[in-house]
């Protein structure tokens, strides 16, 4: 049994808590005064687990990068209870087999749901339909595919993908790239883009993918999911589809609510993403769409990527970046500490939505008796320095190093037992009980 | 006098790019006489670390580093890709231990050279010969060097001139460089080219834009010519090269237009007969030999400034 006392909920109310079994067994307001056993969480929040729906986890394939084990624990660190595993590993996730070695290999890791991924196409080729209702009905039971990474360009069988995932309620997320409008696209196109001469990933390559797809997701009547929003004509195309009642969703990156373009100045790849980092303007629309609900969800995209593929001039270098371990620092701060939202619609974003637009059912849940215990405990005010090398993935690429982040995490129960301890992630059976 | 690498024309402040064109004037005049070398910069390494071929370019510095007496190791890097194992980073650390004084690269990965000088790689000065589609600022210097040469006096800068830049500015580090260097010593520039080929962004640009050659060529001090690729035709850049040279291309026709003192400029290698007739690059008007000439001047200067030789005649 686990109790944790005198946690803020994020109503203010303070309350105590008891963990059994994997569900809350007991809830009521804060009796105060010094417990004598039992989590102290005076001073700090106590959350729904954080949930995922767009980490790359590069097993199979690249586990010189990520292992499904090293990503467990940096979602742990980050405070997520579950993480979505992209499918463009390798080999490809596009099979009832590759999915379900990934579930494996997330249950025997046991710090978090692992929930695969599955391609939309055959290896990722955009040309053929992966054999998506074996991926659905496998054990892993995937209800999310994506071609991420690259986009399903081709508009036929993008309205085919949309169409054939209604038969288990399934969700096509869209990594939106017009490709032909962005060969060998290096950064967001304008202004520093021009002036540093790096070929440019204009706003409108994005944009075309999102009112193309809303519009086939509307004939079809099907469910669409905006991957990674990064410019503000998406969020206008994504208000205007919502106010008309198509079934769109969105994320939005942590990275993409902090950085702009400007950084690229310097020809450093810690910067280099796909999508790439857009303008200030953009930054500023993406946490309006975010705080108003137009864009429902943060992702991570936690792109893990080895120390040479970062250690080299600006063209040669990956894209992408890590990002589970700052996600909710990073929200904290350019949402929170800016007054765009509060911690309800946090919670709502990071947790809530995500399992929602997953049918991840046992997270996301409100903290109420029954509950399934996913929680975690964080203190808002703490803050805390972004070091590369202390990080518990695998890899080192995060543009955060050095900053001074919000929002510490210090506890992690998943299913009902302690992935993290005092700020350390510890190793749990999944599911055990205390 | 500059110091540390040299990046960019925007490195360069207007008295520092001024000095520095004063100081090129000088080694010219000395290596122009009898004895062609000076023993500045004896026992000073320079290595040419070229990823991409650019014979002209190379032998430009080669020429420039050997008047000034430093050893020359020539390191063309080219074909050894990341893919094939070769990384910008693996090159520069075999630099750094064979002791480069100074590294002098040209690589088709805009910002490479200033990869080499911020990150830890290699402690050598570096100068950028030319990245990927950003910056050649040499090249603008000589360009400045050439245009002072023909049209003002030592002491002054380049207020009041209007330049010509012409061509595929979207692809072009001579331009951008030139953009920068012109500007700043005070020169109106005016980029010439179809839409296709000028940046989105270019509008932030200190710059004059239009879409038509024929209406600027009268009014002009300087116009200079850019090399097109062909294979920018392939990627519908422009539908082709005898449209292109029709429209933007330097004829005998537009040629005549120019004032009588204008001057014609291509920073070489030229596609006769596609953006410059053979007629325009080889009349009196123009001074692209003098370019490829004043390019060791400058890259002297550079070279001398940057690894700090023993002060010459009069100079600062
Ligand atoms: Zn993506």
């Amino acid at each position: 049994m686990i109790k944790i006392n005198n946690a803020k909920l994020v109503d203010n109310s303070l309350v105590d808590i008891e963990i059994d079994n994997g569900v809350i067994t007991k809830l009521g307001k804060a009796a105060g005064g010094k417990a004598k056993d039992g989590i102290d969480a005076s001073g700090k929040m106590l959350l729904p687990g954080l949930v995922d729906l767009h980490t790359h986890l590069r097993e199979p394939g690249r586990e010189d990068a990520e292992t499904v084990l090293t990503g467990s624990v940096a979602a742990v660190a980050g405070g997520y209870t579950s993480i979505s595993a992209m499918a463009n590993t390798n080999p490809v996730a596009d099979t009832a087999g590759v999915v379900e070695q990934i579930y494996r290999l997330g249950k025997s890791a046991g710090l978090c749901d692992v929930n695969p991924i599955g391609a939309v196409t055959k290896g990722l080729n955009g040309e053929q339909l992966a054999e998506l209702g074996a991926m659905a009905d496998s054990i892993a039971g995937v209800r999310i595919f994506s071609d991420d990474g690259k986009c399903v360009a081709d508009p036929l069988i993008m309205r085919r993908a949309l169409e054939y995932v209604k038969t288990f309620n399934g969700v096509i997320a869209q990594h939106a790239q017009e490709p032909r409008l962005t060969i060998n696209a290096q950064m967001n196109e304008g202004s520093v883009s021009a002036r540093i001469g790096l070929p440019g990933w204009p706003a409108i390559a994005e944009e075309a993918i999102i009112a193309r797809d809303i519009l086939l997701a509307e004939h079809v009547q099907s469910r669409l999911h905006i991957c990674h929003v990064t410019t503000a004509g998406g969020v206008e195309l994504i208000r205007w589809a919502k106010q008309r009642g198509i079934q769109v969703t969105a994320e939005v990156t942590p990275h993409h609510l902090l950085l702009t373009d400007e950084l690229v100045e310097n020809y450093d790849p810690i910067y280099k993403v796909n999508p790439p980092l857009r303008t200030e303007k953009d930054v500023w629309a993406l946490r309006e769409g975010l705080a108003e609900g137009v864009i429902d969800i943060v992702a991570t995209d936690h792109a893990p990527h080895p120390a040479e593929d970062k250690d080299c001039e600006w063209q040669a270098a990956a894209f992408g970046m890590v990002g589970l371990e700052t996600a909710l620092s990073v929200v904290i701060k350019t949402m929170i500490e800016s007054k765009l939202m509060g911690w309800k619609e946090l919670v709502d974003r990071m947790s809530i939505k995500p399992a929602q637009i997953a049918g991840y059912k046992t997270q996301g849940q409100s903290i109420a008796l029954s509950s399934v215990a996913n929680l975690i405990l964080v203190d808002p005010i703490a803050t805390w320095q972004v070091e590369r090398s202390k990080l518990h993935s695998k890899s080192r690429n995060t543009p955060f190093h050095g900053m001074e982040l919000p929002g510490l995490i210090s506890d992690v129960i998943y299913n009902g037992a302690q992935s993290m301890i005092a700020s350390k992630v510890v190793k749990v059976a999944s599911g055990s009980n205390e | 006098m500059i110091t540390g690498h040299l990046l960019s024309a925007a490195d360069l402040s207007k008295d520092e790019a001024l000095n520095l064109l004063s100081t090129a004037k000088e080694l010219a005049a000395i290596t122009d006489g009898p004895n062609k070398k000076l023993p500045t910069l004896r026992g000073k390494t320079v290595v040419n670390l070229f990823f991409e071929d650019s014979t002209r370019t190379r032998i430009s510095f080669e020429t420039a580093a050997k008047r000034l007496s430093a050893d020359v190791i020539n390191f063309s890097a080219k074909g050894s890709s990341v893919s094939k194992g070769e990384s910008l980073k693996d090159t520069a650390q075999t630099l750094q231990a064979m002791g480069a004084d100074a590294v002098v690269i040209r690589h088709g990965s805009s910002g490479a050279a200033k990869r080499l000088a911020d990150t830890q790689w290699i402690q050598a000065a570096i100068i950028n010969a030319g990245d990927g589609t950003h910056e050649h600022p040499t090249q603008a210097l000589l360009d400045a060097f050439t245009i002072k040469q023909h049209l003002r006096n030592d002491k002054s800068d380049l207020t009041g001139i209007r330049v010509l830049i012409v061509g595929d500015i979207l692809h072009s580090r001579v331009a951008r460089s030139n953009v920068l260097l012109l500007t700043k010593l005070g020169a109106q520039v005016v980029l010439v080219a179809p839409p296709t080929l000028l940046p989105v962004g270019v509008g932030d640009w200190p710059v004059e834009i239009s879409y038509d050659l024929d209406s600027q060529i009268e009014k002009c001090d300087v116009v200079m010519m850019l090399r097109i690729q062909l294979e920018r035709m392939a990627d519908s850049f422009f539908p082709t090269e005898r449209e292109y040279s029709r429209r933007y291309g330097l004829n005998s026709a537009r040629l005549a237009k120019l004032s009588k003192s204008a001057i014609v400029m291509h920073p070489g290698p030229m596609n006769r007969g596609l953006e410059i007739s053979a007629d325009s690059a080889d009349d009196l008007k123009s001074v692209i030999i003098d370019q490829v000439k004043n390019g060791v001047a400058v890259r002297m200067a550079v070279l001398y400034e940057l690894l700090g030789g023993a002060q010459i005649g009069d100079s600062k």
